[in-house]
């Protein structure tokens, strides 16, 4: 095989190929990122006392990876190596900031609800690992599938938790239910 | 590559690039969003001061309920003078509506190192905060049953961050018909109790000691209450603390208001 074929069959690689449908569901069960890799649980702790803040959470932190692994992944042949952790930094902060802003415009009630959480998406450990050990090293598009499989594999365990933690507790055990308005575990990565 | 990408001349370019870019996307989506977030705000106010008066509100019916039981909002300055007052329907976009008068902001740039200054001492705050020209809104409302209650905004400091709260006097402007607290960092389980309704239900009935030393008492926990006082959060003396501050502060301007109004009115 000529290098030339072996360059045109990786240009061929669809986007969908199987290495790359594995970035899509390992982090769902083989290396989750709450569960086996036991990143971001601060959050996933505190924001599983409704599903509706559960919900709203998961989208952001899936916009924030999204956006933030495919900037990472576009500028990745430009940023500088020295600088590297405070432009990824940057870039999520940026991103947070937006949606946190969007949030508060569109949705004020679930902002205030969430408070900190979500500008703590920043300190979200498994976005910047994501950027750190994946997007900057990787085209644009498995970035992208990286940053949607990561995002889920976060989404659906707090939803999960969050789903149990209503039927348990709400239905079989209302003793057991505070007011969660009131409620704001302590602060932390 | 030609360019050498990790050249110290390359990184700063690269950074001041970064920030430019950053900043513009920052200031664009802020400016864009500005007029909605504004407007929750201006509805989230309205809860809260028809929370007050034990009136529901959500956003959804927020203006209408508020244009409902808010018949007159009136500005007044540190003396207590009357500055403006308005019945016409709330503009949150108009700054010289007593309704957009931002307590908080006034409360950060200037109130907030007055008082710790002056300590409790209201002449001195008042001498302090003279050339100001701080103004001070005020909610008339009506209730069902015609009730006259007036709603006054407290901002204050609670252990970690800024509380506030609205106060509602009934037109006697010394019995407390209720009281709306919040904060922005309280601790949970302590000072954040403060919003809750196991506390804010302390207050209903209460009076303003107007002959006293203080106008009214947020005492540390387990104290023998009277009508002038009620008991603090256990646990959660210095936002206890802060709540007693704002108010005695923030109550004896309106106080003077008050009395020169019913003065005038005999």
């Amino acid at each position: 095989m000529s290098t030339e074929t072996a360059a045109a069959t990786a240009k061929k690689e669809s986007l969908f190929s199987k290495k790359n449908r594995r970035l899509l569901s390992d982090p769902l069960d083989d290396s989750n990122p709450i569960t086996v890799q036991v990143l971001g649980i601060c959050s996933a702790l505190a924001i599983t006392v409704q599903l509706q803040q559960a919900v709203i959470m998961s989208l952001s932190v899936l916009f924030v990876m999204i956006g933030g692994n495919v900037i990472v992944s576009l500028l990745r042949n430009m940023i500088p190596d020295r600088i590297r952790i405070i432009v990824q930094l940057v870039i999520v902060a940026s991103l947070v900031i937006i949606v946190d802003q969007v949030l508060k415009a569109f949705q004020p009630d679930i902002s205030e609800k969430l408070s900190v959480f979500v500008g703590l998406i920043i300190t979200n450990c498994i976005i910047m690992g994501r950027l750190e050990a994946f997007a900057l090293a990787n085209k644009p598009g498995p970035s992208f599938l990286d940053a949607i499989g990561n995002a889920m594999g976060y989404a659906w365990i707090l939803l999960a938790v969050s789903v149990v933690q209503r039927f348990l507790v709400a239905e079989r055990f209302p003793c057991l239910e505070w007011d969660k308005s009131s409620f704001s575990p302590p602060v932390g990565s | 590559m030609a360019i050498d990408k990790n050249s110290t001349g390359y990184t700063f370019l690269f950074s001041i690039a970064m920030v430019v870019v950053v900043g513009t996307a920052l200031a664009f989506t802020a400016l864009s969003l500005k007029d909605r977030q504004d407007a929750n705000a201006a509805d989230k106010k309205m809860i809260d001061i028809l929370g007050a008066i034990g009136v529901d509100a959500d956003r959804s019916n927020a203006s209408d309920i508020f244009a409902e039981y808010v018949v007159e909002r009136i500005a007044i300055d540190l003396e207590g003078k009357q500055v403006s007052s308005t019945k016409s329907p709330v503009n949150p976009k108009d700054k010289t509506d007593p309704f957009s008068i931002d307590v908080k902001k006034d409360y950060r740039s200037s109130v907030k190192s007055a008082a710790k200054a002056a300590d409790g001492d209201d002449a001195a705050l008042m001498a302090a905060l003279a050339d100001e020209g701080l103004t001070f809104p005020l909610f008339q409302c009506v209730t069902d049953d015609d009730q006259n209650l007036f709603v006054i905004p407290i901002v204050g400091s609670g252990l970690w961050g800024p509380i506030w709260g609205y106060i509602a006097l009934e037109d006697d402007m010394t019995t407390i018909f209720g009281a709306k607290f919040d904060h922005k960092t309280e601790t949970p389980g302590l000072g954040a109790e403060i919003r809750e309704s196991f506390f804010t239900e302390k207050f209903k009935g209460k009076k303003l000691d107007v002959e006293g030393a203080a106008l009214f008492s947020v005492l540390k926990g387990g104290a023998a209450t009277d009508e002038y006082s009620v008991d603090g959060i256990t646990g959660g003396t210095i936002t206890s603390k802060g709540v007693d501050e704002m108010m005695n502060r923030t109550l004896k301007v309106y106080l003077r208001y008050f009395q020169s109004e019913t003065r005038a009115q005999r």
